[in-house]
């Protein structure tokens, strides 16, 4: 197998939001390589649609405290209150910062960046829905990601492109660097560096039905967690409320911003029960509740498994202009005009609020305490700062993702003289290479595809929205008995190029960390909050559970550790919406 | 849900097996709402796991599964079965070399984009808050913003297929987009690197690029401005 040795100052893993955002801070200092497993404009950022979070107080007043405050109460409380307030006062700027990089943002009439309404997001503590997000139509990703790539470029940032990082290299608590697969010549790329930011995003393969892109499996968080790295409140997975029924994909929650309802199969309102302030806009756990409530007992429409969001009383107008995407979704992929039919929605797999632990300057955590892998960085949604803590509100992902790109793009320039220059061991390489000959020789009788859809199943019967102890401990089992049987695995791609088979049972591997990492996390919580619910523990219990949940590997075991919230300014109330 | 036999016939490539391409047809059963996208997962899932294709959101929003369908250039994740006969044709987008199976390199068409700078220059320095831009001024932009460089339209005009070095309606859409954005000021120079060489006046208005874009981007539309643009500022040059 032919292998290539590379050095940069910096490598960033992922050419999402954050790695690119954390890349052109980088890029100051250093020499910067960004691989990605795709081409970088095809990152699932591009797929975000609403909005980006931010108190510019353009279409009526507004103010980053009541911002934070939101994130806060949207947390359920869970959410780090200095990392939120930073990333809450930084949002403007950062706004402001990617309009003169030329993102395309809706404009005002008197030619301001727009604002529009969204989940969770109020004026004055919680009063009322307030213009936060800001927006470019239902392409927000999209136009964002495209300027970032554009200026990364222009500024002299390397893109190894549909190269997939098949290992992190950390020796004596250093990060010394990676091992990637170039997807179309086979060759082995050995990257040393004396930073590495990993900024991967997302893991919805987890579940059978998500918005998230079919490249979005998490195989790097489980890579470091296997070496020992700990993974943060990994229960917190976020539905999201209105995936088209069936297919998963997103209607961004802007459609409710414009007015957009949800109804039953009685044809009522019926958020106005669970949340008589927000309603149609309360924060997502609690509308993704909603409507599984609904359908359980027996007000689905038709009695099945889904509702309706409508849109038809939205002047076309407005729907052509502020949701085009999404209206044409509708008629590609249902054949129906959103505003002349409601759309058919149910909750599907979303956003990872837990994930690689970091501190506000994306340093990844090697324990509870303030220690720390040297060299290594997160960001993103694949990282944990923690500014979502239980539930993240709409419109903070992407601003998170900036956010922390930079922070962490900062802190490498600011230590630069300090940081080492890593080098990859002899015995890594071959260990990668000895795995990926093992993958390709496999002869079992077990299908990969029958395994991955099996975990997909599994997750999605026993850690979606509801969950109790039997059904977590029913994961727990099948999970290990699915990782038993990948032993048995047969492949039968022996060629190294664009070997997609190879990169899957890689992907697959890691997904059942993954997966048992958040089935685990989920069982010791006894408790209620955000996203988690437990049927058996219907409450939350600030006394027990006000802590963020570190899952560790030892041996075979998973163990678990708590750190305490960051509480500095709010005290937990009980949420009403 | 009704469901029905294709018949996927697909123009296979591996470079490890031998230089010649070939097809193969694959049985499966879709059910209505399935897409193209669908089958070949499904092939790749159930009957030949070395079947290469580029795919990722699944929705036509990353422009990763740009192929030839049915003798059309269209992403495989937006194309429903039930829009097309029994025996569906696949092959790789044409004009560009193909790498494996349905999988071709794009770095050629990549870098007819970078031509154009593909990027927004303003030399001024940054006001304190958001440049301005009316909404009338951004609606020139509204359609080549969405563009989401999948090579569809680029892979399907003639002249591109006649000349590799021809610069393409997909870069030339990509120019559009910064020279017609109120905040850029490097106008002047993507003009002259879009006319020099083989650029902008090659376009014939052959028109193949008219239903190319699944996006529904009118690439003609704007290839025109383009050429005004392009005549009244030599013009002016002139005067
Ligand atoms: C449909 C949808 C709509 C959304 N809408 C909004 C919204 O309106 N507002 C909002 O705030 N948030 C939204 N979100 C959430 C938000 O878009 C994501 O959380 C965010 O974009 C993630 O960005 P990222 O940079 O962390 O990762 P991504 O953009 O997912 O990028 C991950 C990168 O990592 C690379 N990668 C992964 N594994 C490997 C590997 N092994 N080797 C090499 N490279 C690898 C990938 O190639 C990719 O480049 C939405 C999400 C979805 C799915
Ligand atoms: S898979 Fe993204 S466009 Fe088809």
């Amino acid at each position: 197998m032919e292998e290539k040795r590379h050095y940069f100052d910096v490598v960033v893993i992922g050419s999402g939001l954050a790695g690119l955002r954390a890349s052109i801070e980088a890029v100051k200092v250093g020499s910067v390589a960004v691989l990605t497993k795709l081409y970088p404009t095809r990152s699932h950022s591009t797929a975000a649609q609403g909005g980006i979070g931010a108190a510019l107080g353009n279409e009526e007043p507004d103010d980053p405290a009541w911002h934070t405050f939101d994130t806060v109460k949207g947390s359920d409380y869970l959410g780090d209150q200095d990392a939120i307030e930073l990333m809450c006062y930084e949002a403007i700027p950062t706004v402001i910062e990617l309009e003169h990089m030329g993102v395309p943002f809706s404009r005002t009439p008197e030619g301001k960046i727009a604002q529009r309404r969204f989940g969770g997001h109020t004026k004055h503590f919680g009063a009322e829905p307030v213009r936060r997000a800001c927006y470019s139509a239902d392409r927000t990703g999209h136009a964002v990601l495209f300027a970032l790539f554009e200026q990364a470029n222009r500024l002299g940032v390397r893109f190894f492109e549909e190269c997939q990082v098949l290992d992190i290299v950390i020796e004596d608590n250093k990060v010394q660097g990676i091992i990637a697969l170039e997807l179309k010549s086979g060759i082995l790329h050995i990257f040393e560096a004396k930073a590495v930011v990993v900024a991967v995003g997302g893991f919805g393969r987890l579940f059978k039905v998500t918005s998230n892109a079919l490249a979005s499996t998490g195989e790097c968080l489980s890579m470091l967690f296997e070496q020992g790295v700990p993974l943060e409140d990994m229960e917190f997975f976020q539905f999201h409320p209105t995936g088209i029924y069936g297919l998963g994909i997103l209607i961004t929650e802007g459609a409710r911003g414009e007015g957009g309802i949800l109804i039953n199969g009685l044809g009522e309102r019926f958020m106005e029960k669970y949340a008589p302030t927000l309603k149609d806009l309360a924060p997502r756990d609690v509308v993704a509740r909603a409507m599984l409530q609904e359908i359980r007992e027996g007000r689905g429409i038709n009695g099945k498994d889904y509702v309706y969001l409508d849109l038809r009383h939205i002047p076309r107008e407005i729907i052509e202009k502020r949701l085009p995407e999404i209206s044409s979704f509708c008629k590609i992929y249902l054949g129906i005009d959103p505003a002349e039919a409601p759309i058919p929605v149910a909750p599907t797999a979303h956003y990872a609020m837990g994930g690689i632990p970091t501190d506000i300057h994306g340093r990844v955590r090697a324990d509870i305490g303030e220690t720390f892998i040297e060299g290594l960085y997160s960001a993103g949604e694949c990282a944990c700062v923690s500014v979502h803590g239980a539930n993240r509100l709409g419109c903070n992902s992407l601003l998170d993702t900036l956010v922390f790109g930079r922070q962490a793009g900062k802190h490498i320039v600011q230590n630069f003289k300090d940081l080492t220059k890593g080098s990859v061991p002899r015995a890594r390489i071959e260990r990668v290479k000895d795995m990926i000959k093992d993958f390709i020789n496999r002869k079992g009788k077990e299908r990969l595809s029958n395994l991955r859809e099996e975990l997909q199943e599994v997750m999605t019967t026993y850690c979606s929205v509801f969950r109790d102890e039997e059904g977590l401990k029913r994961a727990i089992e099948s999970i290990r008995d699915l990782r038993e049987r990948f032993k048995y695995i047969s492949l039968r791609d022996s060629s190294l190029i664009f070997n997609q088979e190879l990169l899957n049972a890689f992907e697959l591997y890691h997904m059942f960390n993954l997966a048992e990492v958040i089935a685990q996390s989920a069982l010791m919580r006894t408790e209620s909050r955000g996203a988690h619910y437990r049927v058996d523990f219907p409450s939350r219990d600030d006394e027990a559970w006000l802590k963020h949940t570190f899952a560790f590997k030892r041996g075979e075991e998973i163990v678990f550790k708590y750190r305490p919230v960051m509480i500095t300014k709010f005290t937990p109330q009980e949420r009403k919406f | 849900m009704e469901e029905k036999v294709y018949i996927f016939r697909i123009k296979r490539f591996n470079p490890q097996s031998g230089p010649e391409s070939y097809f193969q047809d694959f049985e499966i059963v879709l059910s209505e709402y399935e897409r193209v996208l669908d089958g070949l997962l499904k092939i790749q899932s159930e009957l030949d796991p070395s079947l290469a294709f580029r795919r990722s959101c699944a929705h036509g929003i990353c422009g990763s599964c740009a192929m030839r369908i049915n003798k059309k250039n269209r992403l495989a994740c937006q194309t429903l079965v039930k829009e097309l006969p029994k025996v569906i044709t696949i092959e790789p987008l044409p004009g560009l070399p193909v790498i494996k199976d349905l999988v071709v390199d794009m770095d050629p068409f990549f870098e007819k984009i970078a031509e154009v700078m593909p990027y927004l220059i303003n030399r001024d320095p940054p006001p304190e808050r958001e440049r301005l831009q009316r909404p009338e001024d951004q609606e020139k932009i509204l359609e080549a913003i969405t563009c989401i460089l999948c090579g569809c339209c680029t892979t399907s005009c003639p002249v591109y297929q006649q000349s590799k070095d021809y610069i393409g309606p997909s870069a030339l859409l990509r120019a559009y987009r910064f020279i017609f954005d109120t905040r850029d000021q490097a106008g002047k120079e993507r003009l002259e690197r879009i006319t020099s060489k083989i650029g902008l006046f090659h376009c014939h208005s052959a028109l193949k690029c008219l239903n190319a874009c699944p996006k529904g981007i009118d690439l003609p539309a704007h290839i025109f401005k383009l050429k005004k643009l392009a005549l009244k500022t030599a013009i002016r040059r002139k005067d």
